[in-house]
C-alpha cells in the first residue's frame, strides 16, 4: 500500500498535478530520505520511457495512415506496380547479359527438367500427405451444424436454407482480394464437383475454382454466391523477399470445425528434396490445414501450407509466394488485384490473429 | 517563406505530431528515397521500411527540442536512409553496392546509434508489457498508451470506482517495471 501511495506521489509531482504546499513536502521529502530519492529517480526515468513508447506507437500509427494515404493518392505508388519499375530498371541494367545466359540456361533446365522430373514426381506422391481432410466424420459435422442452427442468429438463419450440403473432405483457404476470390491447394479441390466456403461466422457460399495449377499446387476460387458481399480491409500482403531461417511463423486452419491457430518456425529455405517452390516449416498440421495461411510476425504472408512428409513428424511444406506471384501472372486475370496494405504489422499476435480469422476461410465440397 | 523557416516549422509540426506534417515530408522526399533504395539492390517494401525508421529518427530529434538542422530536411533523410540501408545490406549479406561518389550527405553515425538504443528499449517495454498478462496488459495500455482517464477505465474493466481501479493499475505498474528493469540490467 505504501508504494502505490508513492507511485501515485511520484506520478502526479512528474505530471504537475501537486498542490504548491504538496510539492514543497514532496521535495523535502525527497531531499531527507536518499532511499525514496532513489525510487523517484528510477520510477521518473520508467515512466519517461513508457511514455516515449506510448509517444512512438502513435507517431507509428500516423506513419501508416499517412503511408496509406498517400498509396491510394498514388504518390507511394502501389507494391506491384512498383516491383515492375523495378523490373523494367533491371531489364534494362542487365539485358544483354540476361540474353546470353538465358539461352544457355534454358538449353540446360529443359534438357536435365525431361531426365528428372519424370522420375520426382512418382516418388514425391509417395513420401508425402497432402492436408486435405477426407474422412469427416458426417456426424460430428452435422452435430456442428445442429449447434449453429439453436443459436439463432441472422446468419444461421441464413445457413438453414442450405443445410442439405454434405461435405466430404474439408481444408482452408484465404482472401486474396476482397470481391472474393480465396486461394487454397489445387489437390483440395481437384475432384470435387461442389465446393463452399464458410467463413468464422459460419457463413456459407457457394464457390467454383476458377484456376487450377497442379504442378505449384495453387488453386485460386471465386465465390460466386449473391449472398457474399464484397469484403474490404484485407490486413495482409505478400512481399517478394525470401523468406528467413529460423523465423517464427503462425497459421490459423481448418482442421476441425472450428479455426485453430498453430506457431512453428521455419526449418529449411527448401520443400521436400530440394524443391525450391516450397520450404519447410515446422509446425502441427493435421488434414484440413491445407490451403492455410503461413504468416510471418509482421503480419505478411510468406506462404501457404500445402502437406506433410508422412513418416515425420512435424515436417510441413508450404508453398512459396513467389509461386502466388508466378500463378497470377499465368492466368493472367486482371480482376484478382493483391492487398497492398499491412495493417497487423506491430500488433501483438493475439491482435493480429483477430484480424487475420475473418479472411481465412474454410474450403470443403464433395 | 524562405527555405529554412518553412523547414523549421515543418519541424515543429512533426514534434506536435500534426499529420499535415508528415504528410508534406513524405509528398517532398519520398520519391527520392524509393529511387534510391530500389537502384541499390532493395524491395519497394525495403523503401517503406527505411523510409518510416528514418521518419522515425526525424521525429525522435525533433521531439527532443535541442535539435538544429545544419541542413535541409532532404539531404538530412537521406543521409539516414542511405546509412540505414547500407547497414540492413551488410546484415543481410547482400550485395554491397557503390555508391555514387558525389551524393551529398551529413554524418548521422551518433543519431542512428541513439535511435537504435531507443528501438532497444522500445522492444524490452513491449516484451515485458507482454509478460505481464491481462488484465495488466491492458489496464496499463489503455491508462499509459490509450490516455483513457481512471474512471473511464474503471467503468471499462468492471471496477467499482476509480479507486480501485487505480489500486488495481499501480500493481500492475509495479509488475512491469520489475520486469522491465530486470530486462534493462541484464542487457547493460
Amino acid at each position: 500500500m505504501e508504494d502505490t501511495l508513492l507511485l501515485d506521489a511520484i506520478e502526479r509531482y512528474r505530471n504537475g498535478e501537486m498542490s504548491p504546499q504538496e510539492t514543497v513536502f514532496f521535495e523535502e521529502l525527497r531531499k531527507n530520505n536518499p532511499e525514496i530519492d532513489q525510487l523517484a529517480a528510477e520510477h521518473t526515468f520508467f515512466l519517461g520511457e513508457l511514455e516515449k513508447m506510448s509517444e512512438l506507437k502513435a507517431y507509428r500509427h500516423q506513419l501508416d495512415q499517412v503511408e496509406n494515404k498517400l498509396t491510394n493518392e498514388g504518390v507511394i505508388s502501389r507494391r506491384e506496380a512498383r516491383g515492375k519499375a523495378k523490373i523494367v530498371y533491371l531489364w534494362s541494367k542487365y539485358r544483354r547479359i540476361i540474353a546470353v545466359a538465358a539461352s544457355i540456361a534454358g538449353i540446360v533446365s529443359i534438357a536435365t527438367a525431361m531426365l528428372v522430373s519424370s522420375y520426382s514426381v512418382s516418388k514425391k506422391t509417395d513420401v508425402i500427405t497432402p492436408l486435405v481432410d477426407t474422412k469427416l466424420n458426417q456426424f460430428a459435422h452435422k452435430l456442428t451444424l445442429i449447434e449453429k442452427q439453436l443459436n439463432v442468429t441472422s446468419a444461421q438463419v441464413h445457413n438453414q436454407s442450405r443445410s442439405t450440403f454434405e461435405a466430404n473432405f474439408r481444408a482452408t483457404g484465404f482472401l486474396i482480394d476482397g470481391s472474393g476470390y480465396i486461394i487454397t491447394n489445387a489437390h483440395v479441390v481437384s475432384n470435387a464437383r461442389n465446393i463452399v466456403v464458410e467463413n468464422r461466422k459460419g457463413e456459407q457460399f457457394f464457390a467454383s475454382a476458377l484456376y487450377a495449377d497442379k504442378t505449384a499446387d495453387l488453386a485460386i476460387l471465386k465465390i460466386y454466391d449473391t449472398a457474399f458481399k464484397k469484403v474490404t480491409g484485407i490486413p495482409y500482403t505478400f512481399p517478394r523477399t525470401s523468406p528467413v531461417l529460423a523465423e517464427r511463423i503462425f497459421t490459423l486452419g481448418y482442421p476441425r470445425e472450428e479455426v485453430v491457430y498453430g506457431e512453428g518456425y521455419l526449418s529449411s529455405e527448401s520443400g521436400y528434396s530440394g524443391d525450391t517452390t516450397s520450404y519447410q516449416i515446422s509446425i502441427s498440421a493435421n488434414p484440413g490445414n491445407s490451403g492455410g495461411p503461413v504468416v510471418n510476425k509482421n503480419g505478411d504472408i510468406i506462404g501457404i501450407i500445402s502437406s506433410k512428409e508422412t513418416n515425420a513428424d512435424g515436417v510441413v511444406f508450404a508453398i512459396t509466394t513467389k509461386s502466388i506471384y508466378n500463378m497470377l501472372k499465368q492466368c493472367s486475370n486482371d480482376s484478382i488485384s493483391l492487398p497492398t496494405v499491412n495493417l497487423l504489422k506491430g500488433l501483438d499476435r493475439v491482435h493480429q490473429v483477430e484480424r487475420l480469422e475473418d479472411f481465412v476461410y474454410m474450403v470443403k465440397g464433395n | 517563406m524562405s527555405i529554412h523557416e518553412k523547414e523549421k516549422a515543418l519541424l515543429e509540426g512533426l514534434a506536435a505530431n500534426e499529420t499535415g506534417a508528415i504528410e508534406t515530408i513524405y509528398r517532398e522526399n519520398y520519391a527520392t528515397i524509393h529511387a534510391f533504395i530500389v537502384k541499390n539492390n532493395g524491395y519497394p517494401e525495403d523503401a517503406r521500411d527505411i523510409f518510416q525508421e528514418a521518419m522515425i529518427v526525424l521525429f525522435e530529434n525533433a521531439k527532443s527540442g535541442s535539435f538544429e538542422l545544419s541542413c535541409q530536411i532532404k539531404t538530412y533523410l537521406y543521409s539516414v536512409c542511405r546509412r540505414l540501408w547500407l547497414k540492413k545490406l551488410h546484415q543481410q549479406n547482400r550485395y554491397y553496392p557503390a555508391f555514387e561518389l558525389f551524393d551529398e550527405t551529413v554524418p548521422v553515425e551518433d543519431e542512428i546509434g541513439a535511435h537504435e538504443k531507443m528501438n532497444e528499449d522500445f522492444n524490452l517495454m513491449e516484451a515485458a508489457m507482454l509478460k505481464i498478462g491481462e488484465p495488466c496488459k491492458s489496464i496499463l495500455d489503455a491508462y499509459y498508451i490509450q490516455k483513457k482517464t481512471m474512471p473511464e477505465i474503471a467503468r471499462m474493466f468492471g471496477y467499482t470506482n476509480a479507486d480501485n481501479a487505480k489500486t488495481q493499475k499501480y500493481k500492475c505498474l509495479l509488475r512491469l517495471k520489475k520486469i522491465f528493469f530486470t530486462q534493462y540490467k541484464n542487457g547493460e
